[in-house]
């Protein structure tokens, strides 16, 4: 019941901002902040029940919804999802702050927001595969109309092509879910969908073979992975700010939990067969999506593709297929979310302050806004991976894994760490150091305390996660251990 | 003897009258021929009487297929069977039929025009009606060619009931290529006849069965029985009417004949295909699925060009005659074909005709304009619907994403269900090009919600209230609900699908 609770509180609350009166915006606001806020108390609650040290889905619930299909209503989390939920919940309450003073129809912007973070969760706890499905495409809707409706100049189309490419995929692995359904049924003579019963069948090698590649459609292009990232920086920077916190701290989470959770204990050995595949356009995405970075004017569009860069981490240490890969996959992604996340509201706080994000309109701004400058620098370096941040536990244990299994990725993705250094401190020594030339920038105000509110603790719990990464790293372990021995132990 | 003469001792097979089995088709037909009655000795009967008169004509035949509903019987020697599609389908045609009745009622002029639809149209779609229903129900392909023609020519005259020059049009072009249709429909029944030596659905299936039958006759029988049902479902390449026709056409009767001509079309499909000549899968099954490909693909990419929404709507419907077909050639070998295809209909009924409501509304908006050669239903006229109207964008954004197959919606479902009994019949193949049809579907039904969304209204003049409207309103809510309740809870009509899988004669 908590579980189901936490998944459909931020839902109610869409459904009441939505009747709430056109004019009142206040109101609007403040119902949406009060789901959000909600639905981060029963995540922490969910986090407080959750028993460490157990490998299985924990809190969950299982209730019958289209018996005629086999398909269930069945939520559980286990140390994978659990993280993941948490900071789904935290960033989305963020998200609705950053909102605040939005003046475009509030009202339909905030309900639109909740109703995202409903379908991400719903993808994040769901363990029956029909259902994981339904939340993976009811993630297009809310995501498509943030975009298409708030976003900047080319939004129309950035939203259409994110739809197009995200649908595309999820179809295909639609495909997929009924193929592997009705193998199962076939074998066993029960219809379900349930998440355990299809991972626990045999399926032949071949067969997995292209069941992986159906999944790998809809969560290669999700992730992105490269070649397939070319609707990300459209997206991303056609969005409204609060809206690309949310796209790249968490739905860019969906593609890589997708084959953690899905691909790997799944099609075990589809997913060995396809190992030297995702390794390589991991590696080549890390160091083409870093060089592309370098040389962006724009510094959302940079931060979109740091966003691509870093994801390829997570991919390399989830195809690792050893509990440091895996483990540090999990942790990556938590502190990807935090760090793009803060580094996407800088971005959305410089923009209303400037009205432009091309990089050589700024520089010397430590002078003028040194509190921001801070927090920025903060971020930047957890991005960076810097030794204390939070960056830097995943990037390390992914890099582990990855040197473990197979040094020369691990090597080349090494190269990847470097490039990062180099176009976010460039961009951060060109925007913040330096001489404080143009005049405009010379008044701008200082973080607010809504501001404060937001940035504080992202910075927090890039400090506290970087210094004792134990408590996130103990309850992923049993879960990602478990992940490990279904993938290695398969069929011969 | 001669053998004709031999043939002629034999007394004429009397068939036994079984009234009850026929009991709604005879409901509709009364309440028809009473409304002609209204309409002929009462010439000045309102609007409001005759659709309360139709209204409850449909009632009645309701009531009378709940009361059939656990029958399970071939009546009149064979050239009626009640079974699970019969009454599925009766179910659902008279539910269009309810929808068809509000929209007409509304009528399609922007308020303060003069109704120019004439009261015969209420007769008419009662006639249609029983036309479809009767044709789910044939199980004799003469009763099926007697029910298509029943349909069809009130169709026809329905197509044209306005004066606009495009209605006239569409009503010449439907007429013209429906005939020609039933010709090749009417020859596949003359060679079937000719091969197996009977009409009845059984006897055909008992004769196929037997290895002595001339086998190419008979091929070419159901050849031209496939072409006569291609184009009444409107499957490539027999399409080309449809797009005209549906533009053309007067909305709520457009409305009318996307869902329920599809959904009488494809009943008759399935018993006839997967019942009778279930028995010849291998023969036809091919056919069919490079059809039901060739019509997703062509249906769907013609669609992404077009500028106006019911003309979107008709390439639309095409591409999702594709995906029934999908459900027809799984139908033969494996059962769940049957229920993925009358699930679909059900569920494609009350999204395409909640669709064309909205078109309806919208073209209520227009400025009154005798010349008028078409409706308002160009894409331009939906620029910023959502600030303007935002109930029926609202409803619009639910039928279109329902269409696209989106969940929780009703469609997904329905999408859903199709490619699992294409995947069980081993079309996995087809699948697959049904999802790529289904993407390049995507940015057809998107671009209608980008227009209406994420476009500011152009400076609109002249732009008309759209008045009350209580019937469309009704009419929408119904659609509206029923779309994104069956996606919520979509069991007790699977079910209901599930239990009407086997096909009596």
């Amino acid at each position: 019941m908590l579980l189901t609770a936490t998944l459909f509180v931020p839902l109610v609350g869409a459904l009441v901002v939505a009747f709430v009166p056109e004019a009142n915006h206040r109101l609007a606001r403040l119902v949406a902040l009060a789901a959000s806020l909600a639905a981060l108390a029963l995540a922490v609650v969910l986090a407080a029940r959750f028993r460490t040290g157990e490998a299985g889905f924990q809190l969950g619930q299982t209730a019958q919804w289209v018996p005629a299909f086999g398909v269930s209503y069945r939520v559980g989390v286990d140390g994978v999802s659990l993280p993941l939920v948490l900071l789904t919940t935290v960033l989305t309450t963020l998200a609705i702050t950053g909102s605040w003073r939005m003046a475009d129809r509030p009202r339909t912007y905030l309900a639109l927001l909740l109703v995202l973070e409903t379908a991400m969760l719903g993808v994040f706890v769901s363990l029956d595969l029909f259902l994981f499905y339904v939340f993976w495409e009811a993630v297009l809707v809310p995501a498509y109309f943030l975009i298409g409706s708030f976003g900047g100049q080319r939004r129309v189309y950035a939203a259409v092509k994110f739809f197009v490419y995200t649908l595309l995929g999820g179809l295909l692995m639609l495909v997929g879910i009924i193929a592997l359904f009705w193998l199962h049924q076939k074998a066993t003579g029960t219809a379900t969908f349930d998440y355990e019963a299809l991972v626990d069948f045999d399926k032949a090698p071949t067969t997995q073979r292209w069941l992986f590649a159906a999944f790998f459609a809809a969560f290669a292009i999700k992730t992105p992975l490269w070649p397939f990232h070319t609707w990300l920086p459209d997206a991303y920077t056609e969005a409204p700010t609060t809206t690309t916190v949310l796209l790249a701290g968490v739905m860019s989470k969906l593609g890589v939990y997708g084959f953690l959770r899905m691909a790997l204990p799944l099609v075990p050995d589809g997913a060995r067969w396809a190992q030297p595949l995702l390794l390589t356009l991991a590696v080549v995405g890390i160091l083409y999506c870093a060089l592309v970075a370098t040389m962006q004017r724009d510094f959302k569009t940079l931060i979109a593709y740091s966003s691509v860069s870093h994801l390829g981490f997570i991919v390399l240490g989830i195809f690792a297929f050893n509990i440091q890969g895996l483990q540090g996959g999990v942790f990556y992604m938590v502190a990807h979310g935090l760090v793009i996340g803060g580094l996407f509201f800088v971005t959305g706080m410089l923009e209303e302050r400037r009205g432009t994000r091309r990089i050589e309109e700024f520089g010397g701004l430590q002078q003028a806004v040194p509190r921001m400058a801070g927090v920025m620098l903060v971020l930047t370096l957890g991005s960076v991976a810097l030794p204390g941040l939070v960056g830097f536990v995943g990037e390390f244990l992914t890099l582990l894994g990855a040197f473990l299994e197979n040094r020369a990725y691990a090597v080349l993705a090494t190269l990847g760490v470097i490039l990062g250094a180099v176009y976010l401190l460039w961009a951060y020594q060109r925007m913040w150091h330096g001489p404080l030339e143009r005049e405009e920038n010379r008044a701008l105000p200082d973080l607010t305390g809504r501001e404060w509110a937001i940035l504080a603790p992202l910075v927090a719990a890039i400090i506290v996660l970087g210094l004792f990464p134990r408590p996130v790293l103990e309850r992923v372990e049993p879960s990602a251990q478990r992940v490990v021995e279904q993938t290695q132990a398969s069929s011969p | 003897m001669h053998p004709l003469a031999q043939a002629n001792t034999q007394p004429l097979p009397v068939p036994q009258v079984d009234w009850r089995a026929i009991a709604p088709e005879l409901a509709l037909l009364v309440a028809g021929v009473v409304l002609l009655l209204v309409v002929a000795f009462r010439p000045g009967a309102g609007r409001s009487l005759l659709a309360g008169l139709t209204l409850a004509g449909l009632a009645v035949a309701a009531a009378l297929t709940a009361w059939n509903w656990g029958l399970e019987r071939v009546a009149f020697e064979g050239a009626v069977s009640l079974d699970g599609i019969t009454r599925y389908a009766t179910a659902v045609l008279l539910a269009s039929g309810v929808l068809a009745t509000l929209m007409i009622a509304q009528g399609d002029g922007p308020e303060g025009e003069p109704d120019d639809s004439p009261p015969e149209v209420y007769p008419l779609l009662v006639f249609a009606l029983l036309g479809m229903v009767l044709l789910a129900a044939a199980s004799d392909l003469l009763v099926v060619f007697i029910a298509l023609e029943i349909l069809s020519l009130s169709l026809y005259v329905l197509a044209g009931e306005t004066r606009r020059t495009a209605a006239q049009e569409a009503a010449m072009k439907y007429f013209l290529l429906g005939a020609f249709s039933s010709a090749f429909l009417l020859y596949g029944i003359a060679l079937c006849y000719g091969a197996t030596g009977t009409t009845n659905l059984l006897g055909i299936a008992r004769a196929s069965a037997d290895p002595t039958s001339d086998g190419t006759l008979l091929l070419a029988g159901v050849g031209l029985l496939a072409v006569g049902f291609f184009f009444k479902v409107s499957a490539v390449p027999f399409h080309m009417w449809t797009p005209d026709v549906y533009q053309g056409t007067p909305t709520p009767v457009t409305a009318f004949m996307a869902a329920a001509t599809k959904v009488a079309a494809f009943s008759v499909f399935l018993r006839v295909f997967s019942g009778a000549l279930g028995g010849l899968v291998v023969s036809w099954r091919p056919v069919i699925a490079a059809v039901a490909a060739v019509t997703m693909l062509v249906g769907a990419a013609l669609a992404v060009v077009q500028t106006d929404l019911k003309r979107m709507l008709a390439y639309s419907s095409i591409s999702h005659a594709g995906y029934l077909l999908i459900g027809v050639a799984a139908a033969a070998t494996v059962p769940a074909g049957v229920s993925a295809s009358l699930f679909y209909l059900l569920v494609y009924a009350f999204m395409v005709m909640g669709a064309f409501m909205v078109v309806q509304y919208v073209s209520r908006l227009g400025p009154p304009d005798d010349d008028a050669v078409r409706e308002r239903s160009s894409l331009d006229d939906y620029r910023g619907l959502a600030r303007r109207h935002p109930w029926a964008a609202g409803l619009l954004a639910v039928f279109m994403l329902s269409l696209t197959g989106i969940p929780p919606l009703s469609g997904f479902w329905a999408k859903y269900y199709v490619f699992l009994s294409g995947v069980q019949a081993g079309l996995t193949w087809l699948v697959v090009v049904a999802v790529i049809s289904s993407v390049i579907s995507a940015f057809f039904y998107l671009r209608v919600l980008v227009v209406a969304y994420l476009q500011e209204p152009a400076g609109e003049q002249g732009e008309t209230a759209p008045g009350r409207t209580p019937a469309l309103g009704l009419a929408l809510g119904l659609a509206g609900l029923l779309t994104v309740a069956i996606g919520l809870a979509p069991e007790a009509l699977i079910s209901a699908a599930r239990s009407a899988e086997r096909i009596l004669g």
